[in-house]
């Protein structure tokens, strides 16, 4: 009896999750892959894939994506560089300063991005802030906005604190006694860092590329409003109301292209980990 | 000075958070002897431990190694190593990994450095677990893997932190004899961490009691447990029987209303002492022939002996002895001149008392496993 009656218990207990991802997981992805396989006429139709790929617009496309991933490398890549060693001091100062420091990395997360991109314009913008300030001490102005350093500048200042806190949060679970095994054992500043912190981090890094690089490579609005550049997330942005079903075609290559990187990062993820093994 | 000192502490002070952890400390450590630091919790043992390894700076004094100071010197340029106290291990490398850690920075050859690796898992029985991963060993064979990793490198000076606090006593008492025959066999000095009184007893060639960042005594395992300075040692080391006592003169103390005739010397005529007698050394024998009498008022029956509690005029005494008596037998005690042990006054002679409130329960409580004072 009772072993009849487990798996339900169970399959009730997992209900509400179970129902959470149907819903806002499962039903818009057959939903995307619905709209992109149907045809003006109602029925299965490969017409949006045909019109992407059509030799006329092929290769404005194509570049498109292949900018939107080098964008999106581009941001993940100076995201990592600036909060491995942010996150690395994070975790070795006191609980006071890491509090106070945590705070500074999430309140720009509650502003509206939309008004942090606006407000981004007004400082790069040639009457911007900083150019009236050059102009003021008798500098000349610089053309900052609408360049791509602009663009990832601001996709980096929206996406950088999902690379600090996967981080961070791993870098504090760090036994300290194992630096302190390591540095006993013989290995410098440097080499603690090189064999034991950096592989040991290799968890959070993972998370943070992944939750950095995903939005950075769909994003729209940032780059159109501070680079000038239009990259793929706003031709989605743009089909998605009065030509769902090819703003469905667009989603779907997006996403299996992000697949795919994700697949080849979690392998040079293994291989990494492997590298410092040695 | 004696030739052969190998690290020389010289009145080292250290205060963290404020708090003053070691108070004017001096110590030197014997080449190639197993000396252990031991006091409970929160006697700064463990600091004294950190500050050989470099992991801490005294704040004032001198630690010279091998005659050279070495204030300023980092860890890593220092020929001491530390077996941890959980370990810390490294649980993205494997057994074999760990192990040429530290050869590895060392910048041995190959074939040199799997030579040593393979050579240190013999030493510790681990032959064959190269491959296996951290998370995958027991307790023990972590331990084993922590020391191979240590002596890997070949220290002058190998530092362990109670390194088997975290065994079972089984395991414990493998590892000590363990250790000892590990530490003969490469003849190396060993700096011994432990609150344990016995485990410092039964493997260590000198002792140094601590207590509040203060060296209370410093001898060999016998002399400690045989002459203990003050009532602190004699209380912390083995159970003992501390009673008020006057010296009345040499080799004459008055104690529980008597005068008995001791060995000890060298007092001011009727100074006030603390006289210790152990509970094994006092012998029980029939009301009419002893020296003092008592009233049983409490017996515990632990295997190798019996451990009566005697009410002694209003004094609860322990005694240890084979033979059985009941609850409110009324006995006779007797004690040898040489099982009465003298000691001068010290802070710690008000602070300890009879056994009235003895119990087992207590005595645990009053030694924690957890060493946490750096923490």
């Amino acid at each position: 009896m009772n072993k009849r009656k487990l798996p339900f218990g169970t399959a009730l207990l997992n209900a509400p999750f179970t129902l959470w991802t149907v819903i806002f997981i499962l039903a818009p992805l057959v939903l995307v892959a619905y709209f992109a396989f149907t045809g003006n006429d109602g029925r299965f139709s490969l017409q949006w894939f045909e019109y992407i790929f059509d030799p006329a617009r092929r290769e404005t496309y194509l570049r498109m994506f292949g900018d939107s991933l080098l964008y999106g490398a581009l941001a993940t890549g100076i995201s990592l560089l600036l909060a491995f060693p942010l996150a690395h001091f994070m975790a070795q100062s006191k609980q006071s300063v890491q509090r106070v420091l945590m705070l500074l990395i999430m309140v720009p997360m509650w502003m509206n991005f939309l008004i942090a991109t606006n407000a981004w314009r007004y400082i790069l913008e040639h009457n911007g802030l900083i150019n009236n300030l050059l102009a003021g001490i008798g500098l000349p102005r610089l053309g900052m906005i609408n360049t791509p350093g602009a663009a990832i500048l601001g996709m980096v200042y929206n996406f950088v604190p999902f690379m600090i806190l996967p981080i961070y949060t791993v870098m504090a679970r760090l036994n300290v006694q194992l630096v302190e095994a390591a540095q006993d054992l013989g290995a410098s500043r440097w080499e603690v860092l090189r064999r034991v912190i950096v592989p040991l981090s290799m968890p959070g890094v993972m998370s943070g590329v992944i939750m950095v690089f995903v939005p950075s490579v769909s994003v729209f609005f940032i780059n159109d409003r501070l680079g000038g550049v239009r990259l793929i997330g706003d031709v989605i942005n743009d089909r998605v109301l009065n030509e769902t079903n090819l703003g469905a075609a667009f989603s779907l290559i997006l996403m299996l292209i992000i697949l795919v990187c994700m697949l080849v990062l979690n392998r040079m993820g293994d291989r990494e980990k492997g590298a410092f093994v040695n | 000075m004696e030739k052969d000192i190998i690290i020389d502490l010289r009145n080292v002070n250290i205060a963290l958070g404020g708090q003053p952890i070691l108070q004017d400390l001096s110590l030197y450590i014997r080449n190639k002897e197993f000396i252990t630091l031991l006091g409970p919790s929160g006697c700064g043992k463990t600091t004294t431990l950190r500050i050989i390894a470099g992991f801490l700076q005294p704040d004032d004094g001198q630690v010279i190694f091998d005659g050279t100071d070495c204030a300023g010197v980092p860890p890593h340029k220092r020929q001491v190593n530390t077996i941890f106290q959980r370990y810390a291990l490294f649980p993205h490398l494997n057994v074999y990994k760990n192990v040429a850690f530290g050869l590895k920075l060392a910048k041995l050859s190959k074939k040199e450095l799997h030579d040593r690796v393979t050579e240190m898992l013999a030493m510790v029985n681990l032959t064959g677990f190269e491959k296996r991963t951290i998370a995958s060993l027991s307790g023990g064979q972590q331990q084993r893997v922590a020391i191979a990793r240590a002596l890997a490198v070949k220290p002058r000076v190998l530092l362990l932190d109670e390194p088997l606090g975290a065994l079972d006593l089984k395991l414990r008492k493998d590892m000590q004899v363990e250790l000892k025959n590990i530490q003969q066999q490469l003849g190396i000095t060993f700096v011994y961490v432990t609150h344990d009184q016995e485990e410092a007893l039964s493997m260590s060639d000198t002792i140094v009691v601590m207590d509040e960042g203060v060296i209370q005594q410093i001898g060999t395992p016998k002399d400690i447990y045989d002459e203990p300075k003050n009532a602190f040692v004699a209380d912390f080391i083995g159970e003992s029987n501390i009673i008020d006592g006057i010296m009345l003169a040499d080799l004459k103390v008055k104690f529980a209303g008597m005068t008995f005739t001791c060995v000890d010397k060298g007092f001011a005529k009727n100074e006030k002492v603390d006289v210790v007698i152990r509970p094994e050394d006092v012998d029980i024998v029939p009301a009419a022939h002893g020296v003092l009498p008592g009233t049983i008022t409490s017996a515990t029956f632990k295997g190798v002996h019996y451990e009566y509690i005697v009410d002694v005029q209003s004094f609860k005494w322990m005694i240890q002895c084979t033979d059985a008596y009941a609850v409110g037998d009324v006995i006779g005690i007797m004690i040898d001149p040489q099982e009465i042990h003298v000691m001068k006054k010290s802070k710690y002679s008000d602070l300890i008392g009879d056994y009235s409130s003895f119990s087992d329960e207590f005595d645990e409580l009053s030694n924690p496993l957890e060493e946490d004072e750096d923490e």
